[in-house]
C-alpha cells in the first residue's frame, strides 16, 4: 500500500521538484525539469507553499478545533472540577483517587470487559469460518457479501430494540421458542449474565458480517500457488488451514482484533437503548444489577446527567488507556513472533 | 470451474478406498452450510421486524405467536406518527446526513489530493498528528465538544451535528491512500504543462478520477450521520429538534411495552437505509471495480 513508503509521491512525482532555485518563484508557473531529490524543498520559503496549506487548511481548523483542542482540554478537566457552568476547581488527582474507590466505576470496567469478550472471540471465529466458506464459492459471493454487510448498517438503536423485544420474558420469540421445545423460559432481562449475554449477541450480530469481508479480501490475497504446494507435499486441508492460512491472515486477524477492541470497549447505545425503557429502573444505570452498565454508559450518566464533568472527564480516560492497554496486548498476541 | 486451488478446505489427499462417495459430497456441500445460517441469522431480524410492525403487540406476544406478516400496519404507522415527529425527524436527519456528505468529500479530497500529491514543510508531521487522533478514541473529545458548541450557542441546532463528520480523520487517511493510486502523477504532470494551476488540478484531473473513491466515502459518511446516535443525544437538548435516531429511541423509552408501534418505527427508520444502499452499493462496487481497471 502507498502509505507503507512516505517517500513514494516524492519519489515518484516528477512534478514535485519545480522551482529549484528560484526561491518564492508560485508553486504552480514554474516548469523545471522533473527529477529533483528530496532536500531542494528547503530552498523554497515556507510561504511559497501557500496553496497547499490552504487546501488543507479546512480540514484542519475543524480538526485541531473540533478534535485535537478538546481532546487536551479533556486531559485538564479530569483534574479538575467542574459542573459545566460555574468556577472550574482544581483538585489534582482527586478525581482519579475518587474513582479507583469507586465501585460502580469498576462494576463498568468489568461489564465493558466482559460484554467485549463475549462479543469479539465468537464473532471473529464466525467471521473466520464464514469467509472460508465464501471464499471456496465462486457464484453469489456479491449476494453474501451485501447479506453479511447489511446488520453493521442497521442503526443500532434499531437493532437494540428488536433485541429487547425478542429477548423480551412474557412471549418474546426467544422464549416462545424454548417453551415450544419443552425449555425452561429464561428471564434474559432480569439476569446479570443473560444481560450480558443479550448485549454481546446484539454486538456480534452487527460486527459478523464486517469482519467476515475483511477476512474474504485477506483470503483472495493469499496466492494460490502455496495451496498447490502444500497440497503436492500431502498436506490436508486441516494442516494448510492452520499452516498456511492462518499465518497468512495473521495481520487481518491483527487488524479486526484492534477494530472490535476499540469499538467493542465503547459500547453504550446497546445498553443505554435496551434499558432505556424500562421505567423501573434508572434510564442509566445498565439494568437490573448494573450488568449492562458500561464504561461509556457511566461516562454519559456522570457527564450529562449528573454534570460532573471533571469525574467524566477522568473515566473517558481510563477508558481510552484501557482501549489503549488492550490494543498493545492484542498486538502481541496476535501480532508477535511473527517469524516462527 | 468448481475446482480451483483456491478451496483449500476441499482437498483431499487420500481417497478412500472401498468407493465410499459419502465424503467428497459433503465437503461439496459444506460451505454452503454456514453460509445459509450466516444469511438467516443476517436476515431474520429484518423479517421478524416486519412480521411485528404488520401485527398487534397482542398477536406477537402470546403463545403460540403469529410467525407471519399481518394487516396491522397502517395502525401501527398511524401510531407512530401521533406520537414523534416522524417525518421531521427523518427531514431533519437526510438534511444533516447529506450536507455532511457534500462537506466530508469537498474538504477531504482537496486536503487527501494535497498530501497525496504535493510536498510541503510540515506535510509528514501533519499527517502523523492526523493518524495519531485518529487512532485515540472519539468519545474522548465529546465532553469539551459539547461545551464547545454550547458555548458557540449550536447547542440543539442541527449545525453541531456536521462538526464530528468534518473532523473525522479517517476519510483524509482512506482518501489519500485511494488518490495515491488513482490519480497518476502523469496525468498532473500534463496538465500542469498544460498551464494548469493547483485548483484546476484538483477540479479537472483529480475529482474526475476519484469518483469511485467519492462514492465510497460519501456512503461510508451518510450511514454513519444516518445512524448516529450518541453525539446527536447529547446535543440536541431542543426535543422539538431531533434526528431519526433519537426520536426512535424516545418512542423506546416511553411506549416500550407497545412492541408493533415501536417495532413499527424502527423498520421505518431503517429500511429506508437499506434499500438505498443495497441499491446503490451494488453500482458503488462495480464502479470501484471500473475504476481500478481503468487507472
Amino acid at each position: 500500500m502507498v502509505a507503507d513508503r512516505p517517500t513514494g509521491p516524492a519519489a515518484v512525482t516528477p512534478s514535485r521538484g519545480r522551482g529549484r532555485g528560484v526561491p518564492g518563484r508560485p508553486a504552480g508557473v514554474s516548469t523545471r525539469r522533473p527529477t529533483r531529490a528530496a532536500g531542494d524543498r528547503r530552498r523554497r520559503p515556507v510561504r511559497s507553499y501557500w496553496r497547499e496549506y490552504l487546501a488543507i487548511s479546512p480540514f484542519y481548523v475543524v480538526f485541531v478545533g473540533f478534535s485535537l483542542a478538546p481532546v487536551l482540554f479533556t486531559l485538564y478537566l479530569a483534574f479538575q472540577r467542574w459542573d459545566g457552568i460555574g468556577e472550574m476547581q482544581f483538585v489534582g488527582l482527586d478525581q482519579f483517587r475518587f474513582l479507583v474507590k469507586d465501585s460502580t466505576f469498576w462494576l463498568s470496567v468489568w461489564n465493558t470487559v466482559v460484554i467485549w469478550v463475549l462479543a469479539t472471540f465468537p464473532m471473529l471465529a464466525i467471521a473466520l469460518v464464514l469467509a472460508a466458506a465464501l471464499n471456496s464459492r465462486t457464484r453469489s459471493v456479491g449476494f453474501y457479501r451485501m447479506t453479511f454487510f447489511v446488520p453493521n448498517i442497521t442503526s443500532i438503536v434499531a437493532a437494540a430494540i428488536f433485541f429487547f423485544a425478542v429477548f423480551s420474558s412474557q412471549y418474546g420469540i426467544v422464549n416462545a421458542t424454548l417453551h415450544a421445545l419443552g425449555l425452561p423460559e429464561v428471564g434474559w432481562m432480569q439476569n446479570a449474565w443473560t444481560i450480558r449475554i443479550v448485549i454481546a449477541l446484539l454486538m456480534t450480530w452487527q460486527w459478523t458480517g464486517y469482519n467476515v469481508i475483511i477476512y474474504l479480501a485477506g483470503l483472495q490475497a493469499i496466492p494460490t500457488e502455496l495451496y498447490e504446494a502444500a497440497r503436492i507435499d500431502g498436506a490436508n486441508a486441516v494442516q494448510i488451514f492452520f499452516r498456511i492460512t492462518l499465518p497468512l491472515l495473521r495481520p487481518i486477524i491483527l487488524f479486526t482484533v484492534i477494530v472490535s477492541t476499540v469499538t467493542g470497549l465503547q459500547s453504550f447505545t446497546e445498553p443505554q437503548v435496551l434499558f432505556g425503557s424500562t421505567a423501573a429502573t434508572n434510564p442509566n444505570s445498565g439494568g437490573p444489577g448494573q450488568a449492562g452498565l458500561t464504561m461509556m454508559l457511566y461516562f454519559y450518566q456522570q457527564a450529562f446527567t449528573y454534570n460532573d464533568y471533571g469525574y467524566g472527564a477522568a473515566i473517558v480516560w481510563v477508558l481510552c488507556l484501557l482501549i489503549l492497554g488492550f490494543v498493545i496486548l492484542n498486538w502481541r498476541i496476535v501480532g508477535g513472533n511473527r517469524d516462527d | 470451474m468448481t475446482d480451483t486451488p483456491v478451496r483449500a478446505p476441499r482437498v483431499t489427499p487420500e481417497r478412500p478406498a472401498g468407493g465410499r462417495s459419502g465424503p467428497p459430497r459433503w465437503r461439496k456441500v459444506a460451505p454452503h452450510l454456514p453460509l445459509g445460517i450466516g444469511v438467516v441469522v443476517s436476515l431474520f431480524p429484518f423479517y421478524w421486524m416486519i412480521v411485528m410492525a404488520t401485527n398487534t403487540t397482542e398477536a406477537i406476544y402470546r403463545f403460540p405467536p403469529k410467525l407471519t406478516t399481518g394487516s396491522e400496519l397502517a395502525t401501527n404507522v398511524r401510531e407512530v406518527l401521533n406520537r414523534v415527529d416522524f417525518f421531521g425527524s427523518m427531514l431533519n436527519t437526510v438534511v444533516v446526513a447529506c450536507s455532511a456528505v457534500v462537506l466530508v468529500l469537498l474538504v477531504d479530497s482537496l486536503a487527501a489530493f494535497t498530501f497525496a500529491k504535493y510536498r510541503f514543510p510540515g506535510r509528514n508531521f501533519l499527517f502523523t498528528v492526523l493518524i495519531g487522533m485518529y487512532l485515540l478514541p472519539t468519545q474522548l473529545a465529546v465532553l469539551p465538544q459539547f461545551v464547545l458548541v454550547s458555548e458557540i450557542g449550536w447547542a440543539g441546532s442541527l449545525k453541531a451535528l456536521l462538526l464530528p463528520p468534518l473532523a473525522n480523520a479517517f476519510g483524509i487517511f482512506w482518501m489519500r491512500q485511494y488518490i495515491s493510486r488513482a490519480v497518476p502523477d502523469e496525468l498532473l504532470d500534463a496538465a500542469r504543462i498544460d498551464g494548469c494551476g493547483f485548483l484546476r488540478q484538483y477540479w479537472h484531473v483529480g475529482l474526475p478520477t476519484i469518483r469511485p473513491g467519492l462514492a465510497f466515502l460519501g456512503i461510508y459518511v451518510f450511514i454513519n450521520a444516518w445512524n448516529d446516535y450518541f453525539w446527536p443525544l447529547v446535543v440536541l437538548v431542543n426535543p422539538e429538534h431531533l434526528t431519526l435516531q433519537v426520536a426512535l429511541a424516545q418512542l423506546n423509552t416511553a411506549y416500550g411495552t407497545n412492541f408493533s408501534m415501536v417495532m413499527t418505527g424502527a423498520v421505518m427508520a431503517v429500511l429506508p437505509l437499506v434499500v438505498v444502499f443495497v441499491l446503490l452499493a451494488r453500482n458503488f462496487v462495480a464502479d470501484a471495480t471500473k475504476g481500478a481497471v481503468r487507472g
